[in-house]
């Protein structure tokens, strides 16, 4: 159990003409909470992507808690929890039964299954709702299901993207509570936002533009790294580059 | 997990059961996919049975009687009855007739020679002529055939009241229908409904269903779980096998009550070799998942698809009648076999050991196709 839980050396992913990712050399530590900021088509979500077996990358190499991305893709899932930006669940399912199936598929079966749906119920305040059509829950309960799904198999690595995109501010501040808890648990989770309210509660961040990674560190080092007062000041400053340099 | 480690732990163990269970939750909150199941088998029978006729009866007809006898009359009469010719009018000359049919007026002519009557009386053979505007060839031959029936049935008639004296007629029966005496296209086309119908919709809605999951981003936390290709793809495959048996049976059952549809074989047999084409089926659905980015591609492709199993596989047109390169492409669909079982068991009775090599073709085709998509068919979003 040693190492670290994401390491990437020279990572890189291209889309035809386009590099969405170039060359990126990142470590996450285990047991921490990691944010990747950066402004919109700054490649956050192909990283995410090609960490979780989703995207092939094409050049680099990328290990997640000790699996190669590439040779063993199967092995990293089961290793991993994701929530994607878009909520990826079925509106026509109730939410025990999304849940029910996340976890089957997760492999648990019988009473196990049937108490760790109950305990993830209980746990996001679910219970509830249980019955209801995912389809008809708020942004806020949606995400919070998502989040249950994803963690159902208890995984060491938690990959949140933009996770409380379009969610209210009560809604966000529970979610993170829940993520914290997570983390107390032991859970790495590496999470994508746009907010700085929320990257002030990560361990360390990384700033990606245009593909690259420009900062990482705490937000400490980072604002003195450009010398700016606030983490939300260096957002501004590289998305203002970004539009002079595109 | 230590104590799952035989095959059949395996298999309870496996996401399949999961996915299985799912899939059988969501259909049955889909209205859709219960609409398709029973209403789009009842249109498309109500279609082809009813609007879709080959057989071609009623063609406006009109008569150039020279003989003016009730010989003539009677034959006349007997032509007219069969319901392929409607007589609209008698015709003043030959002139008139060919004008009639050039115009369009008429589809059909009967001429009788003034000698009819004479030479029937003589015992000499009696010549009458039909002519048929071939300008539509399915209709000309219904009507070159119903015309040569009549006549050898009324020659018969004929012949049975002059009996003792040996004649002979000039019209003989060239056509000689079996198994579907009335020659009505419903009895002939709604078995190959069954296979047309499954063909299309068995492809259609597997597409769409893994197109859809794409495209809703659900197949994308779907595809981070470990779950297996297999126990995805088959999880969602078989939930499909049951609605494409309620379609096939709902019509059988409305061919049989709506056109009297024979079941002339064994029905657990033809549930059986249903079982490989509708594999096939479901698996080109999966193919065409792996193209189409989209549901509306996956929906052109399948209409691309409908065609040439209409046009090729025999199911509206016979494939003797055509030429080599489209038969080799028949032969490549799945429904051309399938239509050889529909019909050998409904309407000519046989069993498995005049149906054995399609099955064996079936299972071939199903086992292909599900294996190269299933290959196809990736955990990633590329």
């Amino acid at each position: 159990m040693t190492g670290a839980a994401v390491e990437t050396r020279g990572l890189r992913r291209a889309f035809g003409a386009l590099v969405a990712v170039a060359g990126l050399d990142l470590t996450v530590r285990r047991g921490e909470v990691f944010g990747l900021l950066g402004p919109n088509g700054s490649g956050k979500t192909t990283t995410i992507r090609m960490l979780c077996g989703l995207l092939a990358p094409s050049a680099g190499t990328a290990t997640v808690v000790g699996h190669d991305v590439v040779r063993e893709p199967e092995a990293v899932k089961r290793a991993i929890g994701y929530m994607s930006q878009k909520f990826g669940l079925y509106d026509d399912l109730t939410v025990a039964e999304n849940l029910d199936f996340y976890a089957s598929v997760y492999g648990l079966r019988g009473a196990a299954r049937a108490a760790r749906v109950a305990e993830l119920l209980d746990g996001l305040g679910l219970a509830a709702r249980a019955g209801q059509l995912a389809g008809t829950l708020s942004g806020g309960w949606k995400q919070r299901l998502a989040l249950a799904c994803a963690t159902a198999h208890r995984p060491r690595l938690l990959f949140l993207d933009e996770p409380t995109a379009g969610v209210d501010p009560a809604a966000r501040r529970r979610f993170w509570a829940a993520i914290r808890a997570l983390a107390a648990e032991g859970t790495t989770v590496l999470v994508t936002t746009h907010y700085m309210d929320e990257a002030a509660r990560c361990d360390r961040l990384a700033f990606m533009a245009r593909g690259a990674l420009i900062a990482v560190g705490t937000s400490a080092e980072i604002t003195a790294q450009f010398g700016l007062p606030t983490v939300e000041d260096v957002f501004v400053h590289l998305q203002e580059t970004e539009a002079v340099g595109a | 997990m230590s104590v799952a480690s035989g095959p059949l732990a395996r298999l309870r163990a496996s996401a399949f059961w999961p996915m299985l269970r799912k899939e059988f939750v969501q259909m049955r909150r889909d209205r859709l996919t219960l609409g398709m199941m029973v209403v789009l088998p009842a249109l498309q029978l109500a279609l082809f049975g009813y609007a879709i006729r080959t057989e071609v009866r009623h063609l406006p007809t009109v008569v150039l009687d020279e003989s003016r006898t009730q010989q003539s009359r009677a034959l006349v009469e007997a032509l007219a009855e069969s319901g392929t010719f409607d007589v609209t009018r008698a015709a003043a000359s030959r002139a008139d007739v060919a004008a009639a049919i050039g115009a369009g007026e008429a589809r059909a002519a009967i001429v009788v020679p003034p000698d009819y009557a004479r030479a029937l009386k003589r015992g000499r053979p009696a010549r009458v002529q039909v002519l048929v505007d071939a300008a539509e060839p399915s209709g000309s031959s219904a009507a070159i055939a119903a015309a040569a029936q009549v006549g050898a049935a009324h020659g018969a008639e004929l012949a049975a009241e002059r009996a003792g004296r040996p004649a002979a007629w000039t019209l003989d029966v060239r056509v000689r229908p079996w198994y579907n005496p009335g020659l009505r296209s419903a009895v002939y086309i709604a078995p190959g409904l069954v296979g047309v119908l499954l063909s299309l919709t068995m492809l259609l809605i597997m597409s769409m269903a893994i197109v859809r999951e794409r495209e809703r981003g659900t197949l994308e936390q779907l595809i981070v779980t470990p779950i297996g290709k297999g126990s995805l793809m088959l999880g969602k495959v078989a939930p499909f096998v049951v609605v494409g048996y309620v379609q096939m049976s709902v019509v059988l059952l409305l061919g049989r009550l709506l056109f009297g549809v024979p079941a002339r074989g064994s029905l657990p047999l033809l549930y059986a070799l249903t079982f490989g084409f509708i594999l096939a089926n479901l698996g080109l659905g999966l193919l065409v998942s792996t193209l189409a980015r989209t549901q509306a591609q996956a929906m052109q492709v399948g209409f691309f698809f409908l065609l040439p199993n209409i046009l090729l596989s025999g199911f509206m047109f016979p494939r003797e009648a055509m030429p080599a390169a489209a038969r080799w492409v028949g032969l490549a669909l799945p429904l051309t076999y399938y239509l050889r079982v529909l019909r050998g068991v409904l309407l000519r009775g046989v069993g498995l050991a005049s149906l054995w090599r399609e099955a064996v073709v079936l299972l071939v085709f199903a086992v292909a196709i599900l294996a190269v998509s299933v290959r196809r068919f990736s955990k990633t979003l590329d």
